[in-house]
């Protein structure tokens, strides 16, 4: 474990990664988080020492390219069955409760 | 600035990273508000005119009932995936190539962010490589605005707001959302900074319009929103850096983009002299009280966390595909234009051009040019009386050529000819000749009309003198009196030769 | 409900005397193969073996919790359906009556598809995956949905929302994970077979604890659509059995292109079962020389006991090394929570699931994903969204790419000298309930040996081998090039022909 795990991240970048990832945390959850997160992060510290200035990063594990789709319409989902499972629905649509505070 | 910078940035603005500086056009100096030089950069989102949507095989299409055209890549269900459309890369080359842009390999990445319309919670878009680079559009009067790219991605579904005032999410009791709209293709076109006015940007959107239109890419209509434009202002005195710029949003028309951004250059510069800063922001452009506003700022600026998608596969359009959409693209506007005004003489950013070409009926001037008729007046005519005939005129070239050749031919007068035209155009066609016979037109021979003119000028003895003597004004009572004594029948540019050749 | 578990599971430690599966069902097969050759010829009837499983079921699932959802009716009826496509004189498939275990994280229509998650707690698809309609037209009948760590991070299905799943050896410990549930369906005989995923050893390592027969095949080989994504780049399907010719029916019956993922190889489907009796005679055999080091002295003794066995099958073993190895938990723990941090934004609450009100959409993003998630899924969300995050990517996702780099040109050197490799898949035998849930990275160790595999997205199968400590399954691992399946087959079933011929259980 890290002696300081500010070193490794913040309690103020744990709080605003939480918000990215739309999860409320307590401060008590907060300090757990951070410190556990601070562990984990000294453990992948192991590739702090590689030089990989030269080394393409790799995406893909089977070399695939140009993989398209013929421009046909298939039919597609039965809106009923699919708003039968929504949380809430209205007049042929999924309603939610008031947008604010998002960036559209 | 490093590709580390730009996801530090995080925000709207995104396309600054590699790129070592923004460079824009230089000012001509033609348009000045206040002494300020206005930089601008238009994003257009264009909805590809596509069957099916861009990762997904629901239909494409626009007003059927909520929630219609969906599947689980459309609502992202759990275990969905994408598989892309081909034709909706074949229609991003050509708006590619229609542009100038170089087509590239490209690779598709993932921009999260949550929103209700977002099924995924993250927009499958193009990055760091997207499909096509480095073009240009020229605007009718010679000037070339930079396009830095014209990128694939995926469109958002639709939200209505319900409860607020006038539908604003703004005091909404809730929203419903559909996702018949989530997931068409899109080909955003991001313009370089080069547009220095107002008119600049109209011309701009119209001519990129057109484009679209003529390559079968997309209907490109802003008022059904199957074309989107986003405008990017600021303003510095010549010779300045760049200022802060504002991006302004909700703009549907050619006209209110105009309004909108000379709205926005003016309030920044009352800023800059009042001495403030511009606060860099999205603004929202409303169309009924004429100003941008801000958009509500939220405590952190989204940071959209860019990875590559790995549910796609790089995307690699081979030379013979790329050489092929380039074959096959039709003659865009500004080669019409040009093809016209060498045709015709006409200037090929002239109104009758830019008019004509603009309906698409320039083929049709050719074609009655080819069918024997004098081209020039064939641009005249059809821009006159054209207006309601779309871009395949329901008038055979043939009638209309008969028609001009017995103008030109001074069988019939301008006035007559306008005449006999308004009838051929009214019924879909008709026999030139027949009409004016059957109207009683016929223009005057010059013996006639010469005797007429003497007889004029023996009656309007002070007039005649006055004009002898210099005053050209005078000639509109001669012109006056002898149209009154042939009834119509003179040519107008007969009469003013006779007139001048008899003064002598 | 873990606090009640473990006063449970004190209680019930180790009595059972678990003797060979199929006493309840003495004349129905104990393999997909010979079931499937039974119903084809008419010989058996595909509700007779639907229903002796079932009773199994009843007998024994109270103690493993192996399914969150047993579907009786659903079996029955496409049982019948295989019976009369029999009789009809239709080919039934492959596969024909063959009762069939589904992780609930594959789509099953209109069947409750969870993750073991609250956050799906009842959602039915609205489809099927590819995978689900491949089985389905094989004539496999579908007998449940199986239990596994919330969205399949986990080792041990201690992560479950619904409670963990016992291994059938010893209720006391658990069953692996994140396929904790697969695995102990098949150990316990509540089907021959059953599919799992697999992201970072979550067929192999439950195999190897349950000791039963668990495939990760060559990404790409297998479908992803309709399986609940956790990281894409890594996931993939594949099946467990009880012994190597099942695994090898099951997969060619459920890969080969599909046209719904892009990722997905344009080939043919798998063909397997031809290779199996081909022996090893002249194959290389790969001893990873600097292997990370943690694999109980047990363990290790049966990896040693498969080298010795190959050798006398008429194998070679040659030494390789992979240096980048030893990083590779590291990028996984890297690139798995940033592509799961990004597929799990999706459970919003807006279009299917939990929903928790909230006066704004934002909060009701927040209060559900919080209420709805349990503690691991957040921690890797958290972890993932961190690596992705604006000013750290480099760092951390960018760089563990780059390392996964590393070990792909570490494979692709050893696959020159030698043609599979061995190794333990997992470094321990299955532990206690309880002992490792405090503690997010000796968790994590337990995928040391598998998560090479899923980085490359190679092949690798878990083979039982024998027992370890307190009489418990070890598996071993037997690990190919892109798409090697047919010399990792090859392989496996010398491994058990030699098990079978030491007389060892399996």
């Amino acid at each position: 474990m890290s002696e300081s795990p500010s070193e490794r991240i913040s309690a103020e970048v744990v709080v605003k990664v939480s918000r990215l990832a739309r999860l409320d945390v307590t401060p008590d959850e907060v300090q757990r988080i951070t410190t556990q997160m601070a562990g984990m992060l000294e453990h992948f510290a192991d590739i702090d020492a590689l030089d990989l200035s030269d080394i393409e990063p790799m995406t893909q594990p089977y070399p695939l390219s140009n993989v398209f789709r013929e421009d046909v319409v298939v039919t597609g989902l039965d809106r009923e069955e699919v708003l039968a499972n929504a949380p809430a629905a209205e007049d042929g649509r999924f309603r939610v409760p008031p947008i604010v505070g998002l960036d559209g | 600035m490093t590709a580390a910078d730009s996801k530090t940035q995080g925000s709207e603005i995104q396309y600054d990273m590699s790129k070592n500086e923004i460079k824009v056009a230089p000012n001509d100096g033609s348009y000045l508000l206040d002494g300020y030089e206005l930089v601008c950069g238009l994003e257009v989102h264009v909805e590809l005119a596509t069957a099916t949507k861009l990762f997904s095989a629901s239909a494409n299409r626009f007003g059927d009932d909520p929630n219609t055209h969906i599947d689980p890549v459309t609502l992202g269900l759990p275990g969905a995936l994408p598989v892309l459309n081909r034709q909706a890369v074949e229609l991003a080359m050509r708006i590619g190539l229609a542009l100038n842009c170089k087509v590239q390999p490209s690779t598709f990445h993932r921009k999260n962010y949550f929103y209700p319309d977002m099924p995924k919670a993250y927009q499958i878009s193009q990055y760091d490589q997207p499909i096509n680079v480095d073009g240009w559009l020229e605007l009718p009067g010679g000037k070339s605005i930079g396009v830095e790219r014209a990128h694939l991605e995926e469109d958002t579904g639709k939200s209505t707001h319900i409860g607020g005032t006038g539908g604003r999410i703004h005091g909404s009791d809730y929203s419903l959302i559909d996702f018949n709209r989530a997931g068409v293709p899109l080909v955003e076109i991001v313009g370089r900074p080069d547009i220095a006015s107002p008119e600049e940007a109209r011309q701009y959107v119209t001519e990129l319009r057109q484009i679209l239109v003529a390559v079968g890419a997309s209907d490109a209509k802003m008022e059904e929103g199957s074309m989107r434009c986003d405008a990017n202002v600021s303003v510095r005195k010549p010779g300045a850096p760049l200022g802060i710029r504002c991006e302004i949003k909700n703009v549907n028309s050619v006209r209110s983009l105009g309004r909108a951004i000379e709205y926005e250059a003016r309030r920044q510069i009352v800023l800059l002299e009042a001495g403030e800063k511009i606060r860099q922001e999205t603004r929202h452009w409303d169309e009924t009280d004429g100003r941008t506003h801000t958009l509500r700022s939220k405590e952190d600026a989204d940071d959209y966390r860019y990875f590559l998608e790995p549910d796609l596969v790089p995307l690699n359009p081979d030379q013979a595909w790329i050489d092929a959409v380039r074959a096959a693209l039709p003659m865009l506007p500004r080669e019409r234009r040009l093809r016209l005004s060498q045709a015709t003489g006409a200037p090929a950013d002239g109104e009758a051009i830019m008019v004509v070409v603009e309906r698409g009926q320039d083929d049709y001037v050719m074609s009655v040019g080819e069918a024997g008729a004098d081209v020039a007046r064939a641009l005249v005519h059809v821009k006159e009386a054209f207006a309601e005939q779309g871009a395949n005129p329901t008038v055979p070239a043939a009638d209309l050529a008969q028609m001009i050749i017995m103008e030109t031919g001074g069988k019939l007068t301008s006035t007559q000819a306008k005449t006999v035209l308004a009838e051929i155009v009214a019924n879909g066609g008709g026999d030139a000749v027949a009409i004016a016979a059957a109207k009683g037109f016929e223009a005057m021979d010059n013996s006639a009309l010469e005797a007429i003119v003497d007889q004029v000028i023996a009656e309007q003895a002070e007039a005649w003198s006055k004009y002898c003597g210099g005053e050209q004004k005078a000639m509109g009572a001669l012109v006056g009196a002898i149209m009154k004594a042939s009834q119509g029948k003179a040519d107008g540019k007969a009469v003013t030769a006779l007139l001048l050749a008899k003064k002598g | 409900m873990r606090q009640l578990l473990k006063t449970d599971v004190s209680e019930f430690r180790r009595l059972l005397d678990w003797t060979a599966e199929m006493t309840t069902h003495a004349n129905i097969p104990t393999t997909a193969a010979a079931i499937a050759d039974g119903v084809r010829s008419g010989a058996l009837k595909a509700v007779d073996v639907l229903e002796a499983h079932l009773a199994q079921i009843a007998a024994r699932e109270g103690d493993i919790h192996a399914f969150n959802l047993v579907t009786a009716d659903e079996a029955r009826a496409a049982a019948a359906r295989v019976d009369v496509d029999v009789a009809a004189g239709r080919d039934p498939g492959v596969l024909a009556g063959v009762p069939i275990a589904l992780k609930d994280n594959m789509c099953t229509r209109g069947i409750p598809t969870t993750c073991s998650s609250k956050i799906l707690e009842g959602w039915r698809p609205p489809y099927d995956a590819t995978v689900v309609q491949r089985l389905a037209a094989a004539g496999a009948v579908a007998i449940g949905k199986t239990n596994l760590d919330e969205f399949a991070m986990g080792s041990s299905t201690e992560n479950s929302a619904f409670g963990v799943t016992f291994n059938p050896r010893d209720i006391s410990r658990v069953s692996g994970g994140s396929s904790g549930g697969s695995a102990a369906a098949v150990a316990a005989g509540f089907s021959p077979i059953s599919i799992g995923s697999d992201t970072g050893g979550s067929i192999r390592q439950p195999a190897a604890l349950c000791g039963v027969v668990g495939v990760k095949p060559t990404y790409g080989t297998v479908s992803r659509y309709g399986l609940v994504a956790y990281a894409s780049s890594l996931d993939q399907m594949g099946p467990f059995s009880t012994d190597v010719r099942d695994s090898a029916l099951v997969l060619e019956a459920i890969s080969g292109h599909d046209p719904m993922d892009s990722t997905s190889i344009p080939q043919a489907p798998l063909s397997l079962q031809h290779v199996l009796s081909q022996g090893v005679e002249g194959l290389r055999v790969g001893r990873i020389t600097d292997m990370p080091s943690g694999a109980d002295p047990d363990v290790t003794a049966r990896l040693e006991a498969a080298f010795d066995a190959l050798t006398a099958a008429g194998a070679k073993i040659v030494d390789v090394e992979m240096p980048s190895m030893k990083y590779a938990l590291t990028a996984y723990y890297l690139i798995a929570p940033a592509e799961a941090s990004s597929n799990l934004a999706r459970y919003d609450g807006v279009r299917y699931g939990l929903r928790v009100n909230a006066t704004d959409t934002n909060a009701m993003y927040s209060a559900t994903r919080t209420a709805g998630f349990g503690e691991e899924v957040k921690r890797r969300i958290m972890l993932g969204t961190y690596a992705l995050s604006a000013g750290y990517y480099d760092a951390y996702y960018g760089k563990a790419l780059k390392v996964r780099r590393l070990i792909s040109d570490d494979f692709a050197r050893a696959y020159a000298k030698a043609d599979v490799l061995l190794t333990p898949t997992s470094p321990i035998v299955a532990f206690p309930v309880g002992e490792k849930s405090d503690d997010p990275l000796a968790m994590y160790l337990c995928d040391i040996y598998t998560i090479p595999t899923n980085l490359a997205g190679h092949p690798a199968m878990s083979v039982p081998f024998g027992t370890g400590a307190h009489g418990l399954p070890v598996g071993v691992q037997i690990l190919a090039p892109t798409l090697g399946e047919q010399v990792m087959f090859k392989v496996a079933a010398s491994l058990e022909r030699s098990m079978i011929a030491a007389g060892g259980a399996k």
